[in-house]
């Protein structure tokens, strides 16, 4: 695009020709104050904030609509535009309840930060203020309509940002204010993006409010612990307890986008059921505590006696890289046995090996933001990928990207598809070759497909792609935090780190089916859920867990585990993205999974080396292909890098059905999520949260 | 049909001859009366020839602005991908003003032939007639003489026997002053919240469903037919250099014969008032005029002696606007007026920006406090300012319409303004600082 000349406060800069001057000023070191205005979104002018003065014009323009054009002379600091701003701030301010000390937005709300900077200090309005009272939209949104400026930005993230559309204007004048679209009431992904982006304290979430004040809490950002998008959340924390998740300064993967799973369901981690001792059987057959000494000692024992082939381990998708890769080492190595699994929820292995051969056709997330199309196949990704299915909006939004669907039932994404093709699962790929014509017009494309594509059919499809002539990438789907990091660590019957093959062992059905299983070890999962049994009667079963699941409830042995929010490591997301753990806070009586695994290591007398998070991803590093040559520094702040899976040499693993996505929507993921208050107290509302 | 008001000799009457005749508003009464003359001229020359006759005729946007509608019809592109249309605003609001109501009254058919030399000249297909809410039995009205238009073949297909095609609607709005600023009408004709939208684009390029729009005032879309008939010159000679012309002018207030009289562009003010008027009511003598309906800055007495035109008017310091003309005689308290005023104007305010949400409160809830009897010294000066404040800050006109008269009346009659706090018993007469 061409450049033109533009003088801003006396100086000369060059700027794209038609870029929005509000822009051209910040990127040359010069705030125009705004308040609607707000980078992505559509523009409002409404708040008159960002008024400039332009040469030649009559008047005063407004700098978030104004494209910048050759030769165009702009003042942001004349006194005529200073007094502007100053009076805007009076007029604002003149209705507004001015009840800082009280506000949770105190301290880091826009309107104060204006008013210190631009205000005028004094107050001329004596009449007697709008008032009318506080709303709850939400079992988390409260609304507040005095403190409103009405900006409008939660009226549009909601609308163009979630593609929700739950907000609204209402009344007129003086009156007006933001409501739900429902009336008095929201029915929507409760994903809390309206309170973040509000410049002001007009809503604010119901876990949070009236808690504390920003600048007593320490922020620590890591990654959320639930989907498997990897989305980074900014933990606010005060005295040892999380107060707050957002991601305010928009870092990570995911800018400023979290779903209500990111923002709210934290709780768990204050869970009153939650086990902070070690519990044994006791003789009568009842679990009950005992100290952390007595019961490492008795499992460290237990273990070695019970060490060998019939020895049965499964592990998590939510514990680290570090924790999943030391724990299928110790099983392999210490414990003799190749039965290691773990909740398989996506076909990686068959993605990873279908394409042998090539590089670089692997998505990451901001490839979905950046690509001309998209094809989504049997998931519903605003329900259970929030972050992708967000990136896929912002793409369409921003850049008209195509979005083709082929998924059982109505999802969002066709409200903003070319084509959306309604077919059951198993047919999948009969739909997406009704696509063929349209896909192969498209300059590029990602697939993203869920777990009704495994085996064969994974093969079929990227034979799909790779015969469409054009540059194709895939992601396939999996439910959890670290589901990749689980199957990239070779927690896996046959398939060791990176893919590599080993001697095969049980699957997970397996182990739960085979009546001579000597011993299970679960390390934070539930395999039990839902009503299933273990075969072997006599197996003697350790559980690590936050809390006493259906698996804890038949254990031998139950040891408190310490949740993702309270430790360090790394995780890996659904498109391979490695990010950095930062631990929040500490729970008194658990330990992490690492700490266990090297305490059981010591009992047993095994020399695992140094156990560390850096020390083991330090190994991780040097031995598992696609996880070598990561650039460490930008983990170590925060970061996403993607891994680079073998390819080829990968045999096929999987047995079909195996792999099975719980299926679960905005508001569950797996144990965890029915341990937060919040997301069952969202849940328990009556109506149709999402629809 | 019953006259609104009495005609005056003086008038000059182009679009409103037709008013008072048995039947005005049927078909039948209008092709005895020269109907739909224009529209067969217009579909004998080109759309350029039609745009170039308006042009020449130096008719002027009627609804306030006073935008010259030849060149705002040469805005809407020759050839689009998207339909084009054409939008009648028929939402008349602005306090003072009631002509549009009686071309709609009176006279349909004419506004129809309006719209159908619109759709010519820019090649629309379809339209829609917005009437506010309140005007809900000018809508039985308009729709009837739709229907009839129909069925004599001046709409639809093949009109007047050509391929020419127009399809025209009524479309009523709700009751929103805010409605009538050309962008809030689009978008509460689309069905959304009316609050105007970011110009440009203007609507001759993205108007109504995004498309090119041709957008007019009933009384300019009336004024059309006339044009036609007696050619762009003709028409322009009626009135003054960069006005042609005739226009409605509402009179009302304290004269002794308020009402609608169409006079040419140019018309002296006084002898509008004096002669078709009657002058001022009750033998007093007149105080002040507002010429162009609430939101034009008042003139005082001595400064009515102009000839009603734009540029004459806003020479003196207010707008010709909408030709609703306010006549305040010598008793009139102008602590009130402008309170009555800003009440409209807060009433009316969207609340989408925040100078005049915002500003229009504090302005009506001072006023209130300045006519109630409870004013500070300060406050004068305050009120002053806030307008002042408000003045082209605002998203649309809106704001600025209720800026200009608040100036003007607190600039003009400051004496009456510290009358009030004078009655004041706890008065304080300086600002204490607490900065």
């Amino acid at each position: 695009m061409a450049l033109v000349n533009v003088t801003i406060n006396g100086v000369q800069v060059q700027a794209e020709n038609g870029a929005l001057l509000i822009e051209v000023a910040k990127q040359n070191g010069i705030e125009i104050p705004a308040f609607c205005y707000y980078e992505g979104m559509s523009l409002q002018a409404a708040c008159r904030m960002c008024l400039v003065e332009v040469e030649k014009a009559p008047k005063l323009m407004t700098g978030c609509t104004l494209p910048v054009a050759e030769g165009m002379v702009v003042r942001t600091e004349s006194e005529p535009v200073v007094k502007a701003r100053k009076t805007t701030l009076e007029f604002l301010l003149s209705n507004h309840p001015l009840d800082c000390p009280v506000c949770d937005k105190g301290g880091e709300c826009e309107l104060q930060d204006m008013t210190f900077k631009y205000g005028v200090g004094e107050s001329r309005f004596t009449e007697i203020k709008q008032h009318v009272p506080e709303k709850q939209w939400s079992p988390v949104v409260f609304y507040d309509a005095p403190r409103c400026i009405l900006c409008y930005r939660c009226v549009r993230v909601c609308d163009e940002g979630m593609g929700v559309g739950a907000l609204g204007v209402s009344y007129r004048g003086v009156n007006a204010e933001i409501i739900p679209s429902n009336g008095d009431h929201l029915e929507c992904d409760e994903c809390g993006s309206c309170i973040d982006i509000c410049p002001v304290g007009s809503l604010t979430s119901g876990t949070y409010r009236y808690k504390t004040r920003p600048w007593e809490m320490e922020h620590v950002g890591t990654i959320c612990t639930h989907c498997s998008n990897g989305c980074k959340t900014t933990l606010g924390v005060r005295n040892n307890e999380i107060i707050r998740g957002n991601n305010r300064d928009k870092s990570g993967i995911n800018g400023e986008f979290l779903c209500v799973k990111g923002r709210y369901a934290f709780d768990f981690t204050q869970h009153p059921e939650r086990l902070q001792t070690p519990l044994i059987r006791n003789a009568a057959g009842e679990l009950e505590e005992a100290s952390w000494s007595r019961a490492l000692k008795l499992v460290a024992e237990k273990f070695k006696a019970l060490a060998g082939p019939d020895f049965g381990v499964i592990g998590s998708t939510r514990t680290t890289n570090e924790e999943n890769y030391l724990l299928q080492k110790f099983a392999r190595t210490a414990l003799g046995t190749s039965s290691i699994d773990h909740h398989r929820t996506g076909d990686v292995v068959t993605l990873v090996d279908s394409l042998s051969g090539k590089t670089g056709q692997l998505a990451i997330a901001e490839d979905l933001y950046t690509t001309k199309a998209v094809l989504v196949v049997a998931s519903d990704l605003s329900q259970q990928q929030p972050l992708l299915a967000n990136k896929i909006r912002a793409n369409f939004r921003h850049h008209k990207s195509a979005v083709y669907t082929v998924t059982p039932g109505p999802v969002r994404e066709d409200k903003i598809a070319r084509k959306a093709i309604r077919i059951p699962e198993v047919d999948s790929l009969a739909g997406v070759e009704q696509l063929r014509e349209s896909l192969s017009k498209e300059a590029e494309l990602v697939i993203l497909f869920g777990d009704a594509i495994q085996g064969d059919k994974v093969r079929q499809l990227v034979a799909f792609g790779e015969s469409l002539g054009i540059p194709v990438k895939y992601i396939a789907l999996v439910d959890y935090a670290n589901s990749r990091g689980a199957l990239d660590m070779g927690v896996l019957p046959d398939l060791g780190p990176g893919y590599h093959a080993t001697a095969p062992g049980r699957s997970l059905q397996q182990m739960l089916d085979d009546p001579d299983l000597s011993a299970l070890w679960v390390v934070g999962a539930n395999p039990l859920k839902g009503g299933k049994s273990l075969a072997s009667p006599g197996a003697f079963v350790v559980v690590q867990d936050l809390f006493l699941t259906e698996t804890a409830q038949r254990a031998d042995v139950v040891l408190p585990a310490a949740s993702a929010y309270e430790k360090n490591g790394t995780v890996t997301n659904v498109c391979g993205q490695v990010q950095r753990l930062k631990k929040g806070i500490e729970t008194v009586g658990s330990k992490t999974d690492l700490a266990i695994i090297g305490l059981l290591a010591r009992g047993m007398g095994v020399n695992l080396g140094k156990v560390d998070a850096d020390a083991i991803f330090a190994e991780i590093a040097a031995k598992v292909p696609g996880y070598n040559q990561l650039p460490m520094p930008v983990i170590l702040t925060g970061g996403a890098v993607q891994t680079h899976p073998v390819n080829g040499g990968v045999p096929p693993s999987s047995v079909p059905g195996i792999i099975a996505s719980a299926r679960d929507t905005l508001f569950t993921t797996g144990s965890l999520t029915r341990y937060s208050k919040i997301l069952n107290e969202v849940l328990e509302k009556p109506g149709a949260l999402y629809s | 049909m019953k006259l609104f008001n009495e005609p005056s000799p003086l008038e000059t009457k182009i679009i409103s001859f037709r008013f008072g005749l048995e039947n005005s508003a049927s078909i039948d009464t209008y092709l005895a009366h020269d109907g739909y003359k224009a529209l067969r001229k217009a579909l004998e020359i080109t759309p350029d020839d039609i745009v170039n006759e308006v042009k020449t005729s130096n008719l002027r946007g009627r609804g306030g602005a006073g935008f010259p509608t030849g060149l705002k019809w040469s805005f809407v592109p020759r050839v689009s991908e998207k339909p084009k249309y054409i939008v009648v605003n028929a939402d008349e609001s602005e306090p003072g003003t009631c002509k549009d109501r009686l071309l709609i009254q009176n006279d349909p058919h004419q506004l129809i032939e309006g719209c159908l030399i619109g759709a010519l000249a820019v090649g629309a297909k379809k339209g829609w007639i917005y009437i506010r809410g309140e005007y809900n039995y000018l809508i039985h009205i308009m729709d009837k003489a739709i229907a009839e238009a129909y069925k004599n073949g001046y709409l639809g297909k093949n009109i007047c026997g050509t391929d020419f095609e127009f399809d025209l609607y009524t479309h009523t709005g709700a009751g929103a002053y805010e409605c009538g600023e050309e962008s809030a009408l689009l978008e509460s004709l689309e069905g959304k919240r009316g609050v105007p939208r970011i110009r440009p684009p203007f609507p001759a390029i993205s108007g109504a469903f995004q498309s090119p729009t041709l957008l007019n005032n009933v009384e300019t879309f009336s004024s059309v037919p006339a044009i036609l008939r007696m050619g762009g010159q003709a028409y322009a000679d009626l009135g003054v250099p960069r006005s042609g012309g005739t226009r409605l002018v509402c009179m009302s207030g304290h004269v002794n014969k308020p009402g609608v009289y169409e006079v040419p562009l140019g018309f002296p003010m006084m002898k509008f008032v004096n002669e078709i008027g009657g002058g001022v009511w009750n033998g007093r003598a007149l105080k002040a005029i507002i010429p162009g309906g609430s939101s034009s800055p008042l003139l005082k007495a001595e400064e009515c002696d102009i000839p009603m035109d734009y540029d004459a008017i806003a020479k003196a310091g207010s707008m010709l606007g909408s030709g609703g003309l306010m006549v305040m005689d010598e008793t009139t308290d102008m602590v009130k007026v402008a309170l009555r005023i800003m009440r409209f104007y807060q009433h009316e305010s969207c609340g989408w920006c925040i100078p005049c949400r915002e500003g229009t409160t504090w302005l009506k809830k001072m006023l209130q406090r300045v006519a109630d009897g409870h004013g500070q010294t300060r406050d004068i000066d305050l009120i002053g300012d806030l307008a002042q404040n408000m003045m082209g800050r605002t998203f649309c006109p809106l704001g600025d319409a209720a800026a200009m008269p608040t100036i003007a009346i607190v600039k003009k009659y400051r004496n009456e303004f510290e009358e009030y706090v004078a009655r004041n018993p706890f008065a304080s007469p300086e600002l204490v600082s607490i900065a």
